[in-house]
């Protein structure tokens, strides 16, 4: 065992701990207020809360890949909602018609095609410009939400078909469509990141950029290729979730970025770069769909769950600067 | 000789591309049609961006002392439904000073747990974005929010009156914006807000207290916010609880283009105004010459990257950046 | 040595900035097995040198030579693949991740699908890390191991690939003694196997321990190659600096006033315990001793930027309790800081702004700074200390390591401090501008002020101080005056080997 390793576990599984300590106190708080009689921990429950997680889940493993490698990405919520737009609006296309069913697949790629095009987008600017990922995916959340009204101004698009939902509503052994989205999801993203030379390049980048550059390391190309996963994640998010409703405003996915971000952060990604994994952020986004719901559970109000996600978040702040506190005669600055 | 000339202009491009770019989006503007600059048009463009640059006047603050404020959004929603939700109550003349007290009590938490705890002042405040979004819709019972007699109350003064001939919120923002300018450039405090974004260390080291500084900008902030969110109150009498949602970005975008550097340490609340202006020119141009307000979103993409970009290319000498 | 051809031939490099010729032919060879000093004051163009090689510059005109081939160097990586591995002074190191993926940063051996070969990987750094005879493991977290190991994981680098030629660049900036030990073993073992060794440093001692020989530049200029064991000190500084440097010892002796600023049994947890000293005024107190030994960590509690855990503080006479460097600063205590440009300046701010930093609550008209008498402070100290800068808008950045220095001591002076505390007066400043801060120190001194030095260079505390304080492990050892100090005498007190005499 390494040194650290414990510490390093303790805190990788903190947010484990902190789902158990929400299930728990959801179910014996529902059994006490008890609204409904279906108790909290119900199979059929959970098994829906993965499904819920999904959208939020599926970017939060990209975020977690582009925060590791030290960049940010604010405009997560503008890509899914084009992405969204692209799938339903291409399925109309006249000339797809001939194509009947098979529109979807074709109408799947341009999707997420557009999403990965608009990510690497983003890391191109990134790179080539050396304008900070804050500032540049800023912009473009802005950017991105202008596309988006050009498709249909401020109308809804939608098209629904009935093969989607019945393949977005299908469980395969138990679990939902969606929910499969969202485990492949992290177990390819955990198999880049902890497996791939790339995903330990990212690493590096994040946590120490000039030794990765002096190391020969090609910063921007990893840079670029990571905003472009985010963007094919926030599209895949988009092409599972929107499989299913058929429909989307052109605000749809506004605020993505922040849960996505809030859901890494409490996953224990360090927001500078350089640690985190997926396997946490799965635990971050479990933890918040599980506050919703026990939250509503319990009969508390919806707006609740916004309160007690932002406390949380500065709790573990404030948590992670006493584990860390620094001796007694340590350096005041 | 000549590099140095050419790179001379390239600093001083530097320094004062926005408002050369602000110039010529202005011909250009005008140009395109004569109405834009009328009075009565830069007056309506002045008067609706004053919310938004209220609230860029106070993260200018914080953005220089090195931190980022994205809750000034969530906190305007919250300060304009309180204040709304007060007057019925307590009357506008209490409802004021109780809503600035609330909202400063906000700052206060967050100057708080950045400046004295020092933690990361971006998963705070997106943190404090959440928690004052939850806490607005449980305060407002997730209602919107209307003042009953909209006709028997002066409280719309600060967002509908007029006063020499001038909107009042256009003449807050200018007082505002005179006001703190001079606190940012001019005073002790001002000097101590670039020194500990600059280098927050060396500051340390000059006995500049960073903690309390830092805590001040966010009091300044939630300062500006309670008065954007008093002028939003007053200016439609009632407002929804998600009014100031988005708006957070909105305002960093016209701090960054202003030309603040988000590492903290440069920027000044005469550049902020200008960047305010032109994102508010621009929106109202685009619209004069019929063109779709998201056309607006766009162009705000493209002029907030080749700013920036321009500004660190011309501090490293070179368009493209070396990284391979 | 005229049969062995050399590993790296450096022939009439050129690099020329808008408006400064950096590089101006600069020719000298590393033989196999040579350790090659490269020595120059700061701005002689060594970095500028040390980039060209590392294929982070392009040469203007000239050759680089690898062998008997002729190398364009397009990139870092090329410089690597070349041969050419640098020890950068900052270490460049990922913290989170483990010392073999530091090892092979940027080269991590593949299989199939783009994954890392996690077996070759780990039994490649055993290799390595045997060889180097290190006592920690390819899976420790490097931000885990202590400065030297990292260093070690730096230089266990170089060992991946056939490295030719390893440059250190001052290597030994952050290292104790016996860590160096450590490094020049490293070194003697490449050296043995026919690697050249370029080692960048200012520090004399070390280059006439380990080098064979000496290159030196100056303005960009190539000044010669010495061989070491025929030179000395005085020649290698003459060829730095083109001129004799005043490296006596400090003969000056003025009257001493009254005791400044006392401490008694001071200990700060770990870091120093029980320390008693005085300073006078008039007098400069040097201290000497090795990284560590905790001489800056007793500027800082002084400071008010740690807290003591026992003793007591008296300035002129009377008891203080500093809490923070405002209380120091009210009771006329000052800091220089080691780290210039991290903790002594502002560097985007102008020249005038960060002199005056500490006092610009105090001056004001109304509520405003008053800008004409923070100008009028600049230009006295300016004056004073002969500060170059065209004008006190010039950004602190932009100035020369020297001025800076003096921009910082200025800043203090001007509030007239009882103590100024000066942390590695002349760290990374060149030669020229040393020795007019050293007599800037002795003048202080003669004007009145009670001086700290802090300084891990003998020359320098023999040369500026009145009495030299030697610090060991936490501890002071011995306090000595001016008179009776000899090296032999002072290296055995930092040695831990001096008397026990308290200070």
């Amino acid at each position: 065992m390494r040194p650290g390793a414990l510490s390093k576990a303790l805190k990788g599984g903190a947010i484990w701990g902190f789902i158990v300590l929400e299930l728990i106190f959801f179910s014996i708080a529902g059994e006490m207020v008890s609204l409904s009689d279906k108790a909290f921990m119900d199979w059929d429950n959970m098994l829906l809360l993965l499904k819920q997680s999904a959208p939020i889940g599926i970017i939060a493993m990209g975020m977690t890949l582009v925060m590791v490698n030290g960049n940010i990405d604010l405009s997560v919520g503008a890509i899914f909602a084009i992405a969204a737009i692209v799938l339903l609006d291409s399925m109309t296309w006249p000339i797809f018609a001939g194509l009947g069913d098979r529109a979807i697949p074709v109408a799947w790629l341009l999707a997420l095609a557009t999403g990965t095009a608009l990510g690497a987008l983003n890391g191109l600017i990134v790179w080539k410009t050396g304008v900070d990922a804050f500032i540049v995916t800023l912009g473009a959340m802005l950017g991105f939400r202008g596309f988006v009204f050009m498709f249909n101004g401020e109308n809804p698009t939608s098209h629904l078909n009935w093969t989607l939902v019945d393949f977005a509503e299908a469980q395969v052994l138990g679990l939902h469509t969606a929910t499969w989205f969202l485990l492949g999801a992290t177990l390819a993203v955990w198999f880049l990141m902890a497996r791939t030379v790339h995903g330990r390049n990212a690493y590096a980048i994040g946590d120490n950029r000039e030794a990765a550059v002096n190391a020969g390391i090609r910063v921007g190309r990893h840079m670029t290729i990571n905003f472009a996963i985010i963007g094919f994640l926030a599209a895949l998010s988009a092409v599972v979730f929107y499989s299913e409703s058929g429909s989307v405003n052109p605000n749809d996915g506004q605020l993505y970025e922040l849960w996505v971000i809030t859901a890494v952060v409490l996953g224990g990604t360090k927001i500078t770069g350089g640690a985190g994994n997926v396997i946490g952020t799965l635990g971050g986004v479990i933890a918040i769909q599980l506050l919703r719901k026990g939250l509503g559970h319990v009969g508390a109000d919806t707006s609740t769950v916004n309160l007690v996600i932002g406390l949380i978040l500065i709790a573990v702040l404030i948590l992670d600067r006493q584990l860390n506190v620094k001796g007694k005669e340590a350096l005041k600055i | 000789m000549a590099t140095i000339t050419r790179r001379q202009v390239g600093d001083a491009l530097a320094q004062q591309g926005i408002l050369i770019a602000f110039a010529v989006f202005m011909v250009a503007f005008t140009l395109a049609n004569p109405r834009f600059l009328e009075v009565d048009n830069v007056f309506s463009v002045v008067r609706s961006s004053a919310i938004l640059g209220i609230m860029a006047l106070g993260v200018t603050f914080v953005v220089i002392s090195g931190n980022l404020d994205l809750s000034v959004g969530s906190m305007m929603s919250f300060s304009t439904i309180v204040v709304l939700d007060l007057h019925d109550q307590i009357g506008p003349l209490l409802a004021i000073p109780a809503m600035f007290a609330m909202t400063l009590c906000l700052g206060a938490l967050i100057g708080f747990l950045v400046g004295y705890l020092r933690l990361n002042s971006l998963i705070v405040t997106l943190g404090m974005l959440s928690a004052i979004h939850g806490l607005t819709l449980t305060y407002s019972g997730g209602q919107n929010m209307d003042i009953a007699d909209k006709e028997g109350t002066w409280f719309g003064v600060f967002g509908q009156g007029f006063a020499l001939g001038i909107p009042v919120p256009i003449l807050i923002f200018v007082a505002l914006a005179a006001l703190l300018g001079l606190v940012l450039a001019r005073t002790p405090f001002g000097r101590k807000v670039y020194a500990v974004g600059g280098n927050s260390a060396a500051a340390t080291f000059s006995g500049i207290r960073r903690g309390r500084t830092v805590f001040v900008c966010y009091l300044l902030s939630a300062a500006c916010v309670a008065t954007a969110g008093l002028i939003q109150a007053s200016r439609s009498l009632g407002s929804q609880n998600t009014v100031g949602q988005g708006l957070e970005l909105e305002v960093l975008a016209a701090v960054i283009l202003g030309g603040a550097s988000l590492m903290g340490g440069s920027g000044t609340i005469f550049k902020t105004v200008i960047g305010v202006l032109i994102l508010g020119f621009i929106q109202n141009g685009l619209l004069l010459i019929g063109l779709p307000f998201y056309v607006q979103f766009v162009v705000t993409w493209i002029i907030i990257i080749l700013a920036v970009w321009l500004d660190i290319a011309a501090k490293r000498g070179r368009l493209w950046s070396p990284i391979a | 040595m005229t049969s062995v051809k050399p590993v790296l031939r450096l022939d009439g490099i050129v690099k020329t900035f808008p408006g400064v010729r950096a590089l101006d032919g600069v020719s000298f060879s590393v033989m196999p097995g040579e350790v090659h000093a490269l020595m120059g004051e700061n701005g002689a163009g060594k970095s500028t040198l040390m980039k060209v090689l590392g294929g982070v510059h392009q040469p203007d005109s000239g050759a680089i030579h690898i062998g008997e081939e002729v190398v364009a160097i397009a990139d870092p990586l090329e410089a690597k693949a070349k041969g050419i591995v640098f020890i950068h002074q900052e270490l460049s190191l990922a913290e989170e991740l483990s010392v073999a993926e530091n090892i092979y940063l940027g080269e991590l051996p593949r299989k199939s699908f783009g994954r890392v070969d996690w077996g070759k990987l780990a039994a490649e750094t055993d290799a390595i890390l045997k060889r180097l005879n290190v006592r920690f493991d390819a899976n420790d977290r490097v931000g885990d191991l202590s400065i030297a190991n990292q260093q070690m994981v730096e230089i266990a680098r170089a060992l991946t690939v056939e490295a030719k030629a390893v440059i250190f660049d001052e290597p030994t900036a952050s290292l104790t003694d016996a860590e160096k030990v450590v490094l020049f073993d490293v070194i003697a073992d490449l050296k043995a196997i026919g690697v050249g060794i370029i080692y960048i440093s200012h520090r004399m001692e070390e280059i006439f321990r380990i080098t064979d020989r000496i290159s030196i530049l100056r303005d960009g200029r190539y000044q010669g190659t010495v061989a070491t064991a025929e030179t000395t000190e005085e020649d290698v500084t003459r060829m730095m600096i083109g001129r004799n440097l005043d490296l006596s010892r400090n003969a000056s002796h003025h009257e001493m006033g009254e005791v400044a600023l006392e401490v008694r049994g001071l200990s700060c947890g770990d870091l120093f315990r029980d320390v008693s000293f005085e300073v006078r005024r008039g007098e400069v107190v040097g201290f000497y001793g090795l990284v560590g030994a905790g001489r800056t960590e007793i500027a800082e509690t002084l400071f008010g930027l740690r807290v003591p855990s026992a003793g007591q503080i008296f300035l002129d006479g009377e008891e203080v309790r500093i809490q923070s460097p405002a209380d120091a600063i009210a009771h006329g205590v000052s800091l220089v800081p080691e780290d210039r440009k991290g903790q002594g300046l502002v560097l985007g701010m102008n020249c005038r702004d960060n002199m005056t930093l500490p006092q610009v609550d105090e001056m004001k008209t109304g509520p405003f700074v008053a800008e004409g008498a923070e100008i009028a402070i600049f230009d006295e100290y300016r004056e004073r200390l002969d500060i170059r800068t065209p004008s006190w808008r010039q950004k602190a950045g932009n100035l020369s390591g020297g001025n800076q220095q003096k921009i910082v001591i200025g800043k203090w002076l001007s509030m007239n401090p009882r103590v100024l505390i000066v942390d590695e007066p002349t760290r990374g400043i060149d030669v020229g501008s040393k020795s007019e801060i050293h007599k800037l120190l002795r003048a202080l001194a003669a004007q009145g002020y009670a001086v700290m030095v802090i300084s891990s260079e003998m020359p320098e505390v023999l040369h500026v101080s009145d009495r030299i304080v030697a610090m060991y492990s936490g501890r002071i050892i011995r306090s000595f005056s001016s008179e009776e100090v000899t090296e032999d005498s002072l290296i055995q007190a930092i040695s831990g080997l001096g008397g026990d005499q308290a200070a």
